[in-house]
């Protein structure tokens, strides 16, 4: 269990990065949101895996660590507002700057307009 | 009184919410006024919480009395109430200026400034680090909105690259919190201290991972060397007030940088103590290079004035990687030093920027401006103040972080560096101010006088350089304080943790 779900963070760090290093800003929101996925699974990972461990002390000789279950409640919350913001702010950029390009400008479209005088 | 430690968060964030509701919300001025009030108020809660430190030592605050090494705490010693006032102190002028108008160009200023303010100390004041996680959060996304206030293509722009960054920055924070959670069993700062000193050897390439992806987040928010490049764009682009109140954020940065390489990774940790120091000591004087250079190759007065904020976080940052009681004392009261003066100077770009016409803030020959005379005493002020000309408070500054560096080999490095690049800070103010104010062509002034609110924030803020002077003798020995204390780890785990027994080890 360790190795796949191991695997899985690092699948998932990796696509994250990957399209974090696109030009357009949809892209480099989705390689966020796999980076924050990944990030979720780490911390919950953080506290050992468990199979069916309760989390309430006390009622059973065998539980989980609960507290990386609230740190990843509050990452996923604020990871959500994050991006939602992030969607607004791309719009906003695309109607701003007339483009999607993260740097507000495409990179060789001064090359192509003089190509096409 | 034992609940003031709490005030400087809950306040601000409470004037957020009466702002936005109904009776205020409507009328611009009920809103200036109640935001100006309230940050006045945070001002003197802040400078009590200060008395209150004075008198006890150090408070810790159990936050709905969970106990501390499984409840978040909050703790106040010298160091992070200095930086609380500090903050309250700039976000007092930041507010009154912004009043004057800048706050009526968008929407929900005044709500998301509270909101920033409320972050920013909360940051300071926290003992948990993923509690400070939250608080960084807190203040980026109320900077984010700040960031894009009054509009604009090159906001947008900015924004963008400032949003992915700090998101990015965020993910790394989480994996640091992830793995260090994962070996040390705890997030509370002293706690962590205490662990990372009897840490078994198999765990110590795990958490000297953690820890030094910790200093890539805390050097993305303070922009040292190869991760400032968001930040002279960033800071230029912001309107006038908000990129005075975020003169403060790059403080966090070197603050947590502070704690965390002193507190947690400090002498006791073994092995692991100063894993920081070998990175950061290069990239904070390259970093002032850098800003040294950015303040001669600007083309307009905010850029400079941001290459200013890199150079002083550069300045900082090697600081603080020195290590010693002296160089902690000097980063005190350097820090404070420069977050005053360069916000004014963002303010004072802003002005002349309005009474330039078209020229605005570019350091080309354009029209005169129309209050030649204070302006131009404010920008001497101002200049000299933050290049650390002799009668004004970076003088002391300067004077304090050259003498922090005892040792030879390093004070060859650190003193060329530093005394060089205020060298080169000294030329580009004098070139940037000789062209703003003599290069005029035409006699016709056209811009409108700066309210007196404007002119009154600006004053308000330049009036802490001669006062960090006047009580230069307290505020050092204060500073030297808050450097023991951070330095005195055992006291701090004494007094947090000492008061109940750890059953176990953690959960």
């Amino acid at each position: 269990m360790e190795t796949l779900f191991a695997c899985c963070i690092g699948f998932l760090t990796f696509c994250g990065i990957f399209l974090m290093l696109r030009g357009r800003t949809f892209p480099v929101m989705l390689g966020l949101t796999m980076l924050s996925y990944a990030v979720n699974l780490f911390i919950f990972a953080s506290g050992r895996l468990t199979l069916r461990g309760a989390v309430v002390l006390g009622s059973t000789e065998h539980y989980a660590d609960p507290l990386p279950q609230a740190l990843v409640l509050t990452a996923i919350v604020i990871g959500f507002a994050m991006t939602a913001f992030l969607v607004i702010l791309a719009i906003r950029a695309r109607a701003d700057l007339g483009n999607d390009h993260v740097d507000g400008k495409l990179p060789n479209m001064g090359a192509a307009k003089r190509e096409s005088r | 009184m034992w609940h003031l430690i709490m005030l400087p968060v809950v306040l601000p964030m409470l004037t957020a919410l009466i702002i936005m509701l109904p009776p205020v919300h409507y009328s611009p001025s009920r809103r200036r006024w109640v935001s100006m009030v309230s940050s006045a108020l945070q001002l003197v809660l802040a400078v009590l919480l200060l008395l209150q430190v004075q008198q006890a030592g150090f408070i810790h605050y159990a936050v709905g009395d969970w106990q501390a090494p499984f409840g978040i705490i909050l703790v106040a010693d010298n160091l992070s109430v200095v930086l609380v006032c500090l903050t309250a102190f700039l976000a007092f002028g930041a507010i009154c200026y912004g009043s004057a108008g800048e706050d009526e160009k968008g929407s929900f200023f005044h709500p998301l400034f509270q909101f920033q303010v409320m972050g920013i100390n909360g940051a300071f004041l926290t003992g948990d680090l993923f509690n400070l996680f939250v608080f960084f959060e807190v203040l980026l996304i109320a900077s984010y909105a700040l960031l894009i206030h009054a509009g604009g293509k090159n906001k947008t722009k900015a924004a963008v690259h400032y949003v992915v960054l700090n998101l990015t920055g965020s993910a790394i924070f989480l994996f640091a919190l992830a793995v260090l959670y994962g070996t040390l069993g705890t997030l509370n700062i002293v706690d962590m201290a205490q662990k990372v000193a009897t840490l078994p050897a198999e765990d110590q390439m795990l958490v000297k991972s953690g820890g030094l992806m910790l200093m890539i987040v805390f050097a993305l928010k303070a922009a040292v060397l190869p991760l400032q490049f968001w930040l002279p764009a960033t800071y230029s682009a912001a309107s006038a007030p908000v990129a005075a109140l975020f003169a403060v954020m790059t403080k966090i940065g070197v603050y947590a940088l502070l704690r965390v390489y002193t507190t947690i990774f400090g002498a006791d940790a073994g092995e692991l103590s100063g894993m920081a120091n070998d990175w950061l000591l290069p990239a904070g004087l390259a970093t002032i290079v850098l800003g040294a250079i950015g303040v001669m190759a600007s083309h307009d007065f905010r850029k400079l004035v941001a290459n200013l904020v890199l150079v002083s976080v550069g300045t900082l940052v090697s600081l603080v990687a020195l290590q010693t009681e002296q160089s902690a004392a000097a980063v005190l009261y350097y820090s404070v030093h420069s977050t005053l003066v360069t916000a004014a100077l963002f303010l004072i770009a802003d002005v002349i920027a309005n009474q330039r016409g078209k020229a605005a803030d570019r350091l080309v020959s354009g029209r005169r401006v129309t209050q030649p005379i204070m302006l131009g005493i404010m920008f001497m002020l101002g200049a000299m103040s933050v290049a650390g000309l002799p009668p004004l408070s970076g003088f002391i500054g300067k004077l304090m972080l050259l003498q922090s560096v005892t040792d030879p080999a390093k004070q060859v490095i650190v003193w060329t560096t530093i005394l060089l690049c205020s060298l080169l800070v000294i030329i580009g103010l004098s070139r940037a101010g000789s062209t703003l104010f003599w290069r005029v062509s035409g006699t016709d002034s056209g811009g409108d006088k700066a309210a007196p609110l404007q002119v009154f924030a600006i004053s308000w803020l330049l009036v802490a350089s001669p006062l960090l002077v006047i009580f230069a003798g307290p505020l050092t020995e204060l500073s030297q304080q808050a450097a023991v204390q951070l330095y005195d780890t055992q006291t701090a785990i004494n007094t947090i943790l000492g008061s109940q027994t750890i059953v176990g080890d953690g959960l």
